[in-house]
C-alpha cells in the first residue's frame, strides 16, 4: 500500500507528464522559430542550438505578414463589437422581459449555428463574388457577426439573468428608461460576463478558417489564411513557419487562459456551467 | 432586408405589447431580423442551385437540372467515399476526445503540485487556429524525412512512417483529436467541480476500489455532459476542412475527401455550382439530424 505521500508525488508525474505531452507539439514549435532554417531541419533533431531572432524579423518583412495581423485584428474586434450591439438590446429584453416565445426564439437562434458553413458555402461565394466583397474586410465582418451573433445573444442573456431583476426595477421606478437601464445598469454590472462574452467572440473569429480561406485571398487575407497558403511548397520554411505561427496563436492563447471558467458556458449554450 | 425594417420601425412607433410595460420588439428585432436573412437566402440559393444546371467556367451550361445533380452526387462513388471518411473521422475523433477527455477531466480534478498550470498547458491546443495546428504537425512532426516522429522512429529501428501517404485520414484524425481532446477535457473538468465529494468520500470509506469508484459514481455523473460535447463536436467535426486543405488536399485520391471538402472541391475547384449546391443540401440535412438532438437536450437544460 503506497503511502499517501507517494501517491501525492505519483499523481504529480503523471499529472505533469500527460500536461507536457499534450503541450508539446507547441513547445517544438516555438523552439523551432528561434532556430535557423538549417537547424530547424537538421536530424537529429537540435535541442540545444544558437537562438536567433532572424525568423521573427523575416516575417515580419513580408509586407503581407502585418496586412494579415492587421485584418485579423479588424475582422476579429469588428465583427465582435458589432455583435454585441445587435445582441445587447437583444439579450436585455428576453432576460428581463420575457414573453411566451423568449424561449423558442433563443432555441432557434441556436438552431441557425447548427447549420454547416459548407451548405451555403456556394450561395455565399457567388453573392460575394456578384458583391465585389470577395477578398474584403467588410465581406468577412458580416460573416463573422452573423456566424457568432447567436453565442453571443446566448452568453449575454445567461449573464443578464444573474443581474438581480430588483435593480433594474429601482431604475426604472426612477424613470431610466431601457437604453439608460441596458447602458448605464446592466452592462457595468455585468461587465465580467460581457468581457469574457467579447473574448470568446474574438477567439471564434481569430482561429475561424473556414471561411476566410474561401472568402479571402490576399487584400483581406486574415492570419489562418495566411498560414495556410504556407503549406504551398515554395511556402515552406519550417522556421520562419513556426515564427509565424507562434506570432499567431500567442495572443488567443493567452485569451483563452484568462476566460476559460466563462468559455464553457459558451461553448454549451449553458448546458454546462 | 425591407420586410424587417419595416417590421422594426412600426413596433418602435406602435406602442406597448407586452404587458409590463416596455416594448421588446425593437430591442429583439435586429438580432432575429439579420439572423432571418442569414437562415433563409443563403438556405434558398443553395435549393435553387442544386436543381440547375451551373457551372462557373462555362455559361452555356444553363437550364434546370432536376434532380439530376442530386442522382449523379448519390450514384457518384466519391460520395460514398466522402461520407464514410465524414463518419471514420468524426466517429473516430469522438471516440478518442470522450476517452482521453474523461480521463484527463479526472486527473485534472485531482489535487497535485502545479495543478493550475498543468491544466492550462492541456487546454492550450483548442486555443491553435487549425491551420497552424496542422501545418505544425504536418512538417515538425510527421514529415517522413525531418520530422521528429520520423527521427524516433528510426531510431528504434522502425524506419520512418509516411503519414500522410499511408494513413492519411488516420494522420487527420490525430491532428483533429489533438485540438478536441482539450475541449471535452475542459468541459468536463468543469463538470467534475458539481460532483458530490461525500458521496465519493462515503464510497471510498465503504472500500470501494478507485476503479468502481470512477465507473459507479464519476462517469454517471459525467453522463450528460459527455452528450453535450458529443454533439458539439459533431457539429463541428463534420466541417472539418482547413486540416484537410493544407495537409493532404484530400488526397492521395479521395483518401481524406470528407463530405465538406468533397463539397468545396465540388463547387470552388470544378466550378460545378449545382453539384456543390446538391452536396450542400446533403450537408445540411446530416447536421440537422445531429442539430435536433442537441436542441432538445438544450432546451430541457433551459427549465432546469
Amino acid at each position: 500500500m503506497a503511502s499517501k505521500a507517494q501517491k501525492k508525488i505519483g499523481l504529480a508525474v503523471l499529472g505533469w507528464v500527460v500536461a507536457l505531452l499534450v503541450f508539446f507539439p507547441l513547445i517544438w514549435m516555438a523552439l523551432a522559430a528561434f532556430k535557423t532554417e538549417i537547424d530547424a531541419v537538421s536530424s537529429p533533431p537540435k535541442v540545444i542550438f544558437d537562438p536567433t531572432l532572424e525568423n521573427f524579423n523575416a516575417v515580419f518583412e513580408r509586407v503581407n505578414y502585418g496586412n494579415a495581423v492587421f485584418n485579423s485584428i479588424v475582422e476579429s474586434v469588428g465583427a465582435t463589437l458589432i455583435c454585441l450591439i445587435f445582441a445587447a438590446p437583444a439579450a436585455y429584453a428576453m432576460a428581463f422581459f420575457p414573453g411566451r416565445k423568449t424561449k423558442d426564439l433563443l432555441m432557434w437562434m441556436l438552431s441557425t449555428k447548427m447549420m454547416p458553413a459548407v451548405g451555403v458555402l456556394v450561395p455565399m461565394y457567388l453573392i460575394f463574388r456578384s458583391t465585389g466583397m470577395l477578398d474584403t474586410r467588410t465581406g468577412l465582418v458580416i460573416v463573422y457577426t452573423l456566424m457568432n451573433l447567436p453565442i453571443v445573444v446566448w452568453m449575454l442573456y445567461s449573464f443578464f439573468r444573474e443581474v438581480p431583476k430588483e435593480i433594474l426595477e429601482a431604475a426604472r421606478m426612477d424613470g431610466a428608461r431601457p437604453r439608460q437601464q441596458l447602458l448605464l445598469l446592466l452592462l457595468p454590472l455585468s461587465l465580467p460576463g460581457v468581457m469574457s462574452t467579447a473574448l470568446l467572440s474574438i477567439i471564434i473569429c481569430w482561429n475561424e478558417a473556414f471561411w476566410s480561406i474561401n472568402l479571402t485571398a490576399s487584400n483581406a487575407a486574415p492570419l489562418t489564411q495566411l498560414i495556410a497558403s504556407f503549406s504551398s511548397p515554395e511556402g515552406l520554411f519550417w522556421a520562419k513557419l513556426s515564427a509565424a505561427s507562434l506570432l499567431a496563436i500567442a495572443p488567443i492563447l493567452v485569451f483563452g487562459w484568462v476566460t476559460q471558467r466563462q468559455l464553457v458556458r459558451g461553448l454549451t449554450f449553458g448546458a454546462v456551467k | 432586408m425591407v420586410a424587417t425594417t419595416t417590421t422594426s420601425s412600426q413596433a418602435s412607433h406602435g406602442g406597448v405589447r407586452s404587458g409590463r410595460g416596455v416594448d421588446t420588439r425593437p430591442l429583439i428585432w435586429p438580432s432575429v431580423g439579420v439572423l432571418l436573412i442569414w437562415m433563409i437566402i443563403p438556405l434558398a440559393l443553395t435549393l435553387w442551385f442544386s436543381i440547375r444546371n451551373y457551372k462557373l467556367d462555362d455559361p452555356s451550361i444553363t437550364g434546370f437540372a432536376g434532380l439530376g445533380n442530386y442522382s449523379y452526387l448519390l450514384t457518384d462513388p466519391s460520395l460514398t467515399t466522402a461520407l464514410l471518411n465524414t463518419l471514420l473521422l468524426v466517429g473516430g475523433v469522438l471516440i478518442a476526445t470522450v476517452v482521453f477527455g474523461t480521463l484527463f477531466a479526472v486527473l485534472f480534478d485531482q489535487d497535485f503540485w502545479g495543478k493550475g498550470v498543468a491544466r492550462l498547458l492541456v487546454i492550450a491546443p483548442f486555443f491553435v487556429m487549425p491551420t497552424v495546428a496542422a501545418l505544425v504537425w504536418k512538417n515538425l512532426l510527421m514529415d517522413p524525412v525531418n520530422g521528429l516522429f520520423a527521427f524516433i522512429t528510426r531510431s528504434l529501428g522502425l524506419g520512418a512512417i509516411t503519414w500522410f501517404s499511408d494513413m492519411p485520414l488516420f494522420s487527420i484524425g490525430i491532428i483533429v483529436a489533438w485540438q478536441w481532446i482539450p475541449f471535452a477535457t475542459l468541459i468536463l473538468l468543469t463538470a467534475m467541480q458539481s460532483l458530490d465529494r461525500e458521496q465519493i468520500e462515503a464510497a471510498r470509506m465503504d472500500g470501494a476500489k478507485a476503479v468502481s469508484r470512477f465507473i459507479h459514481i464519476i462517469v454517471p455523473h459525467l453522463g450528460r455532459p459527455i452528450t453535450v460535447v458529443v454533439m458539439i463536436e459533431t457539429i463541428f467535426l463534420l466541417s472539418v476542412f482547413a486540416e484537410i486543405l493544407v495537409t493532404t488536399s484530400g488526397g492521395p485520391g479521395d483518401a481524406s475527401t470528407n463530405l465538406t471538402y468533397l463539397i468545396y472541391k465540388n463547387a470552388l475547384l470544378d466550378f460545378d455550382v449545382g453539384l456543390g449546391s446538391a452536396g450542400g443540401v446533403i450537408a445540411i440535412v446530416l447536421a440537422n439530424i445531429v442539430a435536433f438532438f442537441l436542441v432538445r437536450t438544450v432546451a430541457r437544460n433551459l427549465d432546469a
